[in-house]
């Protein structure tokens, strides 16, 4: 049984329809991810599975209740990583925990010890006495998803978990991630990073104005909506758009970025020679295998990051 | 050397009893809020203890001394000082608890955003407002001892019904406070909202609360901002308990009755307000 079935998931905010109708389920154990342009309607999607945002139409279980009418149920199971932090930062960083913990009932003897396995977790076991307001962005951002574990919870929401992570704690909470589900637990993911969404992700749905344009495992999607490599040439921001028309039809698919071009084709550097020996040449050039990205600006028309 | 942390579990499972736990938040989640709360005022707890200290020692000393040295007639039957002490504990506490209804609230929406943090769990907003009466309560009640214990000291209280002025100043404070926080609740803008509020509700309800003088000497056709400012009915009640204000029966009741309502109706709409704010 899916822990997460949604059916027609909407939520509109007066005239305007934030979610429009989406479905999709999570089975136990997955890990799901969210992809979508700013203002997609991720987070709302992430709030109504918390119950703390009214769908208006369609119908949504988590482990099977409805989260409107069971919410203190459903969000006992929940780990929830908001978007935006939301630490006291009067408060040490231990005790943020503590007190967080407070909030589900879980009793004062469980939470001391849960705390310190948290904040090694995080890795702010020497911070456990700092005020929050003395750390750094990224220390927060780390606090905020260890925090999100103090109940066990058995489904993990992270909206948008690595923003304001260097390159080494992000790998590091890859890592930890993953074997979090290896424990059992689902992960419910939101990412403007491909590489991550690649990483964490069994299966996706990316989101476009509150619709699901595509859904499948990172692979299937790429494998879909992209070919196999990708040119991606610079003739400089002047020149881009007028390179246009030359490029066309050499290559499967093109779309022309403020900056570069990309140059969809399966054997990419046949692409390229072809390129050179009509004397257009580029600035600089580059052959790489497509990715996520492809996929999202081909059903967004916009870059992951906009 | 082989790195140790990789064959550990990153958080251990114990297997907690997620039911369970909603059951006991669903039961004393306020409880847990409250004591949040009083966590929070931890970093604060200096100088709240100075101001509840050093507020009556200035009220008293200027008002009961400095003003009852020219105040040389009786007042309501007794001497300025025991005629004023009452309405200055009810009146410090009060403002104090609507004070709490303010910014801290509003803040909590806005900028230390724990609402936002406890809205993630099985914590419900109605709840949330809940524990913040309580731990306000509290507060308030310390604050009001507090009053009370240094007017021992400018022999501010004939006798020892004075100490009733402890929870009837934190009843009337809670008056004051539960509709401010329902109100704070519903802004999403800083504005000039909490101006207009200090200026034209709060500061006349104090004016008019009768600490300084009877509310009967003012002209009638002015004494119903009296009626209905909190400070006045706890006045009153502190009054009555203090040094025995003759107050007919039927009026006793009105200033219980007025104060229990603004409590327990300012709550329910901070149960609607917190709700219609956390849960859209
Ligand atoms: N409380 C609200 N009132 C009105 N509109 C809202 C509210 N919350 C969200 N919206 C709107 O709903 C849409 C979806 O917002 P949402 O936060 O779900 O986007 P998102 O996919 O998470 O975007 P981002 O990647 O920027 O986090 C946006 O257009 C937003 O302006
Ligand atoms: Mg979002």
């Amino acid at each position: 049984m899916p822990v997460i079935q949604a059916q027609n998931l909407t939520k509109k905010f007066g005239d305007f329809t934030a979610v429009d109708g989406i479905s999709f389920e999570v089975a136990p154990g997955e890990s799901f991810g969210l992809l979508g342009p700013n203002g997609a309607g991720k987070s709302t999607t992430m709030r109504m599975i918390g119950g703390t945002s009214l769908r208006t139409s369609g119908s949504l279980t988590v482990l099977g209740l409805d989260p409107e009418e069971r919410g203190p149920e459903v969000r006992a199971s929940l780990g929830v990583v908001p978007q935006q932090d939301s630490l006291d930062e009067e408060l040490r960083a231990r005790d943020n925990l503590i007190v967080y913990g407070r909030y589900f009932g879980l009793p004062r003897a469980y939470l001391e010890t849960k705390a310190d396995e948290l904040l090694e977790f995080a890795q702010l076991t020497e911070k456990a006495k700092a005020k929050v307001n003395a750390l750094s962005g990224g220390m927060k951002r780390r606090l905020t998803i260890a925090r999100g574990l103090v109940n066990e919870p058995r489904i993990l929401l992270l909206d948008e978990p690595t923003t304001g992570l260097d390159p080494q704690a992000r790998h590091i909470l890859w890592d930890r991630l993953f074997r979090l589900k290896e424990q059992g637990v689902t992960l419910v993911i939101t990412t403007h990073f491909m590489d991550e969404a690649e990483q964490l992700c069994d299966r996706l749905v990316v989101i476009d104005h509150g619709k699901i344009v595509a859904e499948g495992s990172p692979q299937a999607l790429i494998r879909e909506y992209s070919t196999r490599e990708v040119v991606e040439v610079r003739f400089g921001s002047a020149r881009n758009a007028a390179m246009e028309a030359e490029l066309r039809g050499m290559a499967e698919r093109i779309e022309v970025l403020p900056d570069r071009i990309l140059l969809y084709a399966r054997d990419g550097e046949g692409l390229l020679e072809q390129i050179s020996r009509r004397g257009l040449n580029p600035l600089t050039s580059l052959v790489r295998r497509s990715s996520l990205e492809d996929v999202f600006l081909r059903l967004t028309g916009r870059s992951l990051i906009d | 050397m082989t790195d140790v942390r990789h064959e550990q579990p990153v958080v251990t499972f114990t297997g907690l009893d997620h039911a369970a736990l909603a059951a006991r938040t669903r039961r004393w989640g306020w409880l847990h809020y409250a004591r949040y709360r009083q966590a929070s005022e931890g970093p604060f707890l200096v100088t709240a203890l100075m101001l509840a200290i050093g507020n009556p020692i200035l009220y008293l000393a200027a008002m009961g001394l400095g003003l009852g040295s020219i105040v040389q007639a009786d007042v309501s039957g007794v001497s300025y000082l025991h005629f004023v002490a009452p309405g200055l504990l009810v009146a410090t506490v009060a403002t104090t608890g609507a004070q709490f209804g303010t910014w801290p609230i509003f803040g909590g929406f806005k900028w230390i955003r724990n609402y936002l943090a406890a809205q993630a769990t099985p914590l419900e907003p109605g709840q949330m407002a809940q524990g913040e009466t309580l731990a306000i309560g509290v507060r308030l009640f310390v604050q009001a001892a507090i009053f009370w214990v240094i007017g021992l000291a400018f022999g501010a209280w004939p006798g020892g019904w004075s100490l009733l002025a402890i929870p009837i100043a934190t009843v009337a404070a809670l008056a004051m406070f539960t509709p401010l926080m329902a109100y704070s609740a519903t802004l999403e803008e800083e504005g000039l909202h909490f101006n207009f509020v200090q200026r034209l509700i709060i500061m006349p309800m104090f004016l008019f609360a009768g600490t300084f003088f009877p509310l009967e000497s003012m002209p009638i056709y002015l004494q119903w901002v009296g009626w209905v400012s909190p400070m006045w009915h706890g006045t009153q009640l502190a009054r009555m308990a203090s040094f025995g204000l003759a107050v007919p029966p039927w009026l006793v009741g009105v200033h219980v009755v007025f104060l229990l309502a603004c409590i327990v109706g300012g709550q329910v709409w901070a149960h609607r307000t917190f709700t219609r704010r956390l849960v859209r």
